[in-house]
């Protein structure tokens, strides 16, 4: 916490990680189709990198499973994530990476709506706009420092 | 003589004035030889030496030193008194000479006849004359050598030179910069320390010349061909910094500074450094610095987010706590443990009691550190921390918070090696040790399964310390067991009861006898209780089961269960009698540790397991009737408890244990089985005819007697090898004849090698090649003759199939008969010599057959390369890669498999040939992503991924093509696939893109 620029939320409440989801004998069986299921959604967004602490969305809490909604049939994914503080700078960044990651591992038929949880962040609507305009996200995607931010967030964290 | 005389002089003029340089090597290889002396080189050099120009000295100096270094050894003392004082002499000479002059000091300084005094007078020259750090990197290390080596051989007059000595190595070393020579330096001052040189008043020099590498940050250069590392240079540093206590008032406020570092590995370390000073110094030392530490290390375990961090700081806090418990005390001045143990208590012990409970855990570890680290600390801690922590559990309500209260709690009543109570010393627990077991016994009741799981761990930990439970509360704990085990069906609670009673079985098996296995009997016998229910009592009973006291009481409840599923009265199911065989199987691995037990299996189980088995098997035949006893499930089930029991036999019951199954299977010999009610000529080996029934007991044969030891005889081995040979050629029912085959194998492969055996195998051989039935039979020793007849199947269009399994059979290792737990004779490496004799016929064969026969060959040789060890397989492959590039694109779903999983692990150090393949490589496998099969899409997506990692350059021309492929799998219908598919997919995105990689 010493020296370079102070942090909005120098201490951040920690939560507990869930554990990998348990195989069932469906999943080995090769005849049973398994739809996309919230469970999935959000295993896919919980190891994503808080841009600027070591720990995962899910350990701040930022993401959680109950704020994630799918439907395979009609193809839209709805995710809503609450910053750690309601005027956090970075609300943008997280939400861009949610939804970037949502982008490259899900099939292209899906609708991705990316949101702030209601009432928990200043400038809700703002952010909510930018990240439902497709041409703003790929317009945010050719600038390399932001894409770079975005990789960082994105890449596996190795410990 | 003078001839040689003139070869000399020729060869140093060649060499002085010609610069050849390869004549030095010559004129070694002469004094080697005996061809000319020391002396007359000397002589001959006499010009060259002594010339005006510097140049000509110094290939004078060159050539005499180069000359030394070869013959160092055959030196008299005379000599080397001469030649030390030549070049003591030339250190004052003409710097172009200097780095010659050195050499030959290294190579005078490793002689074993050191005139006295040298090593003083060596050193003092090189200490006035020369000033190390402007001399060249390769100079300063011959500098650094010679101390090592005069270290090594004249100790004590290094010694007699006192404080000038150290003076003379701070000075020379102050201001090093290359590794290597580091790595010299630090090993050179280690000695001083390590072997008791006076440091004088060059203490705080000393250490300050170390000391400015603290923390060492070193990044080797790409390909460093000289392997040191940052691990090397930081342990060796370590070892100077604390090998003395002398250091201790400098270290310190080092250590303190530097924890207030940025840098993680800083942190680490110096918290490391922190705890190799506990082993060397004593109280005195420390007494002045401990808030100053405490305070830095309570600072970092509850700050970071790092582990590494976090366990060095807890590692350092017990090292120091240590320490202080070693002190010994003066009867005026005050406890210096107590009064750091209070420092830490007062600063730690709020935050267990804080209604939040935000900061236990990192109170809670430190406190644990500290505890741990001695006997004395640990009474100190327990006393003031235990009943706080007992009173806020029972004044909390919520269930999180009393499991986080239980959690801290068994971290106390664990002991670590350090805090273990000596002999005749009570636990530091027995004070509490009523309340103690109330907590347990409390949360054991509650409804949350974390906090019961929590429980049953103190419970462990409380009954392997002794008197922490006293008889009523084993008694009270084993009910509890008991309950819970019928009762709860969480599958993570069940498990942890489970393993809780087998560790206090362990201890206290009197009471787990007199309670739990009634009870549990009870239960599984009465017929009404749902099969998960039975399945876990089925579990507890073989957890429990360690002792030959438990053991003598479980088994006989499970032999049971198979007796009464055996006459179908509590509908037990087939998966259910399987289940208890497999814990029959747990429990006869204890017959290794106990040879009662292995007794006990002998006498009682085994046969009453064969006569059941029989039993069943004559029922069959006579009534029609089905027992799960002749299920092939059950009896591949009861084959691994037998072979398990009679691997872990002794001689003498071993052979009796032999005797009595040869003389069952061969005589039907039935008077040893229990309840003798048999037929009196049972022929177990002939039954040709039905399908299964009796020959399939066979395998029950293969148990007994293939898993004894070698030395055991086997009796009339040569009419069961006949019969087996029979059994397996004539018999059509496919679970008889392997078995058949295998105890044949197991038999032959334990016959020692001789003449014997060779007839046997050549019998063996010309009717299976007569009868072509059954391709397992033989397995190791004939392994070749075999394969090579099995080689000429593969050309064979029907059974081409069959044969390239086979191979798969021959290269994986076989479960049930050959393999090492049950004493078969596995020649090393036998894989590799497979592999090696078969492959390049492999290959041929492939390159010449037809090409609808080619995915046979294919086949073998994935079943091959996929059994080897990986290391061969690394080395091997690049050879065999564009057949396997070939197998990829083979139809067979089962070729593509063991094609994928042994390419994948290369796909991690790709080997150079791949480079050229990357092209075949990528269309297949991005084909294999949408196989039909759902294994093979996941084993090619993760070879997707794994060629992500590869070199940049190679694959970045293929990243559109690769992203745009795996889109479709993540619409796969299957979610493992589109796991793996989401995995390769980001990083194939992250690749080439900046904030990537």
């Amino acid at each position: 916490m010493s020296g370079g620029t102070r942090l909005e939320n120098a201490n951040p409440l920690i939560f507990q990680r869930s554990g990998e989801r348990l195989l069932t004998a469906t999943d080995e069986d090769e005849d049973v189709a398994d739809p996309i299921d919230d469970r999935e959604i959000f295993d896919l967004i919980r190891s994503i990198n808080d841009p600027e602490h070591p720990l995962s969305l899910e350990e701040l809490n930022v993401v959680e499973q109950m704020r994630v909604n799918v439907n395979d049939r009609e193809s839209m994914v709805s995710v809503e994530f609450t910053p750690t503080i309601p005027h956090c700078s970075m609300a943008t960044l997280i939400g861009l990476s949610i939804k970037v990651k949502l982008l490259r591992s899900l099939p292209d038929r899906f609708k991705i709506d990316v949101h702030i949880t209601p009432g928990t962040h200043a400038s809700e609507d703002a952010v909510n706009k930018q990240l439902a305009d497709k041409e703003r996200v790929a317009a945010a995607l050719e600038n390399s420092q932001l894409l770079e931010v975005v990789n960082q967030c994105l890449s596996t964290r190795t410990m | 003589m003078a001839a040689d005389n003139s070869v000399l002089l020729g060869l140093v003029e060649e060499f002085v004035s010609g610069q050849v340089d390869s004549k030095a090597a010559e004129t070694s290889t002469g004094v080697k030889n005996g061809q000319f002396t020391i002396l007359q080189l000397v002589e001959a050099l006499g010009v060259s030496l002594s010339s005006s120009q510097p140049q000509t000295r110094g290939r004078g100096v060159q050539l005499l030193s180069q000359v030394l270094q070869e013959c160092y050894s055959s030196l008299s003392e005379r000599e080397v008194e001469v030649l030390l004082a030549f070049y003591e002499n030339r250190l004052k000479d003409h710097y172009v000479i200097i780095p010659h002059v050195l050499q030959g000091l290294k190579a005078l300084t490793k002689c074993s006849v050191l005139p006295p005094g040298s090593a003083v007078s060596v050193l003092k020259s090189i200490f006035q004359d020369i000033h190390v750090q402007s001399l060249m990197l390769a100079e300063r290390s011959c500098v650094y050598n010679i101390l090592i080596s005069l270290m090594e051989s004249k100790e004590e007059e290094l010694k007699g030179l006192g404080a000038d000595f150290i003076f003379g190595f701070v000075q020379s070393v102050d201001g090093e910069r290359d590794p290597r020579n580091l790595l010299l330096a630090f090993q050179v001052a280690r000695n001083i320390i390590q072997r008791g040189y006076d440091l004088g008043k060059f203490v705080e020099e000393l250490f300050e010349v170390m000391s400015c590498y603290f923390p060492i940050d070193f990044s080797p250069p790409p390909s460093d061909p000289r392997g040191i590392t940052q691990e090397e240079l930081v342990l060796s540093l370590r070892a100077v910094l604390t090998g003395t206590s002398q250091f201790a008032e400098f270290l310190l406020p080092l250590i303190i500074e530097k924890l207030d570092s940025d840098i993680q590995s800083a942190k680490v370390d110096s918290l490391q450094t922190l705890a190799a000073c506990g082993l060397t110094y004593s109280h005195k030392e420390l007494a002045e610095f401990l808030p100053g530490l405490w305070s830095s290390i309570r600072r970092e375990v509850s700050q970071t987010a790092s582990e590494r961090v976090e366990s060095a700081g807890l590692s350092a806090l017990s090292a120091l706590v240590s320490c202080l418990s070693r002190s010994v005390l003066n009867s005026d001045s005050e406890d210096v443990l107590q009064v750091f143990l209070s420092l830490v208590l007062k600063d730690c012990q709020h935050h267990l009691c804080e209604p939040d409970l935000k900061l236990v855990w990192p109170s809670a570890k430190l406190l644990q550190a500290a505890a741990g680290a001695s006997y004395r600390a640990s009474l100190i801690v327990s006393a003031a921390i235990i009943p706080a922590l007992l009173e806020q559990y029972n004044n909390r309500t919520q269930c999180a918070h009393r499991r986080t209260l239980l959690e801290v709690l068994q971290g106390f009543v664990q002991p670590t090696a350090l805090s273990r109570p000596a002999d005749g010393e009570d636990s530091v627990l027995v004070a509490f040790q009523q309340s103690l077991c109330g907590v347990v016994f409390s949360a054991l009741t509650e409804s949350s399964a974390g906090l019961q799981v929590t429980a049953t761990r103190v419970l462990s930990a409380l009954g392997q310390q002794p008197g922490l439970m006293a008889q009523t509360d084993v008694e009270k704990a084993v009910d509890h067991l008991s309950r819970l085990i019928l009762e709860e069906d969480d599958p993570k609670l069940s498990s942890a009861v489970v393993e809780c009673s087998g560790s206090l079985a362990h201890l206290h098996p009197k009471a787990f006898i007199s309670r739990l296995i009634p009870r549990l009997k009870e239960e599984i016998l009465s017929g009404q209780s749902d099969a998960a229910v039975r399945q876990r009592c089925v579990t507890a009973l073989a957890s429990v089961s360690s002792l030959a006291s438990v053991v003598q009481e479980s088994t006989p409840v499970l032999l049971q269960v198979l007796a009464s599923a055996h006459t179908g009265s509590c509908g037990f199911s087939v998966e259910e009698v399987a289940a208890v065989c497999i814990s029959l199987q747990k429990i006869a691995e204890h017959a290794r540790d106990s040879e009662e037990i292995g007794r006990f299996f002998h006498d009682i189980i085994i046969p009453h397991l064969l006569g059941l088995c029989l039993q069943a098997a004559l029922q069959t035949r006579d009534a029609g009737h089905s027992s799960p006893l002749t299920d092939e499930a059950v009896l591949s089930a009861i084959v691994p408890v037998m072979s398990t029991a009679c691997a872990a036999l002794r001689s003498e019951s071993a052979s009796r244990m032999a005797a009595q199954a040869v003389s069952l299977f061969l005589d039907g010999d039935v008077s040893f089985l229990p309840e003798n009610a048999f037929p009196s000529k049972i022929q177990l080996l002939q039954s040709r005819a039905e399908s299964g029934g009796l020959s399939q007991l066979v395998c029950l044969l293969m148990a007994c007697v293939c898993s004894l030891p070698r030395s055991v005889e086997i009796p009339e081995i040569d009419r069961l090898l006949l019969q087996l040979e029979d059994l397996s050629c004539t018999c059509t029912h496919l679970f008889s004849f392997t078995s058949a085959a295998k105890c044949f194998a197991g038999l032959v492969n334990k016959r020692p090698a001789g003449e014997a055996l060779d007839a046997v195998l050549e019998r063996v051989m010309k009717r299976i090649s007569v009868e072509l039935e059954n391709t397992s039979s033989g397995q190791r020793t004939q392994a070749f003759t075999l394969l090579l007849w099995l080689f000429a199947l593969l050309s064979d269009p029907t059974l081409g199939s069959q044969a390239a399994d086979g191979f798969g059979v021959l290269m994986s290792d076989c479960l049930d008969v050959l393999n090492r737990g049950c004493h078969a004779d596995v020649r090393i490496m036998y894989r590799q010599r497979f592999f090696a004799e078969n492959s390049t016929k492999l290959v041929q064969g492939f390159n010449s057959a037809e090409q609808e026969k080619k995915s046979c060959y294919l086949k073998a040789l994935s079943h091959i390369v996929s059994n080897l060890p990986r290391q061969v397989q690394l080395t091997e492959l690049p050879a065999l890669l564009p057949l396997l590039l070939e197998a990829l694109s083979c139809a067979d779903q089962a070729v593509q498999l063991s094609t994928l999983s042994c390419l994948q692990p290369v796909l991690l150090e790709p080997p150079e040939a791949l480079r050229n393949q990357l092209e075949a490589l990528f269309s297949r496998l991005l084909a294999l992503t949408t196989s039909p099969a759902m294994k093979v899409r996941i084993a090619s997506l993760q070879c997707v991924h794994a060629l992500s990692r590869l070199p940049e350059h190679t694959v970045l021309p293929f990243r559109a093509r690769v992203l745009k492929a795996l889109a479709v799998p993540l619409d796969d219908k299957k979610r493992l696939v589109r796991k793996e598919a989401v995995a390769a997919r980001a990083e194939w995105f992250l690749l080439g893109s900046p904030g990537g990689r």
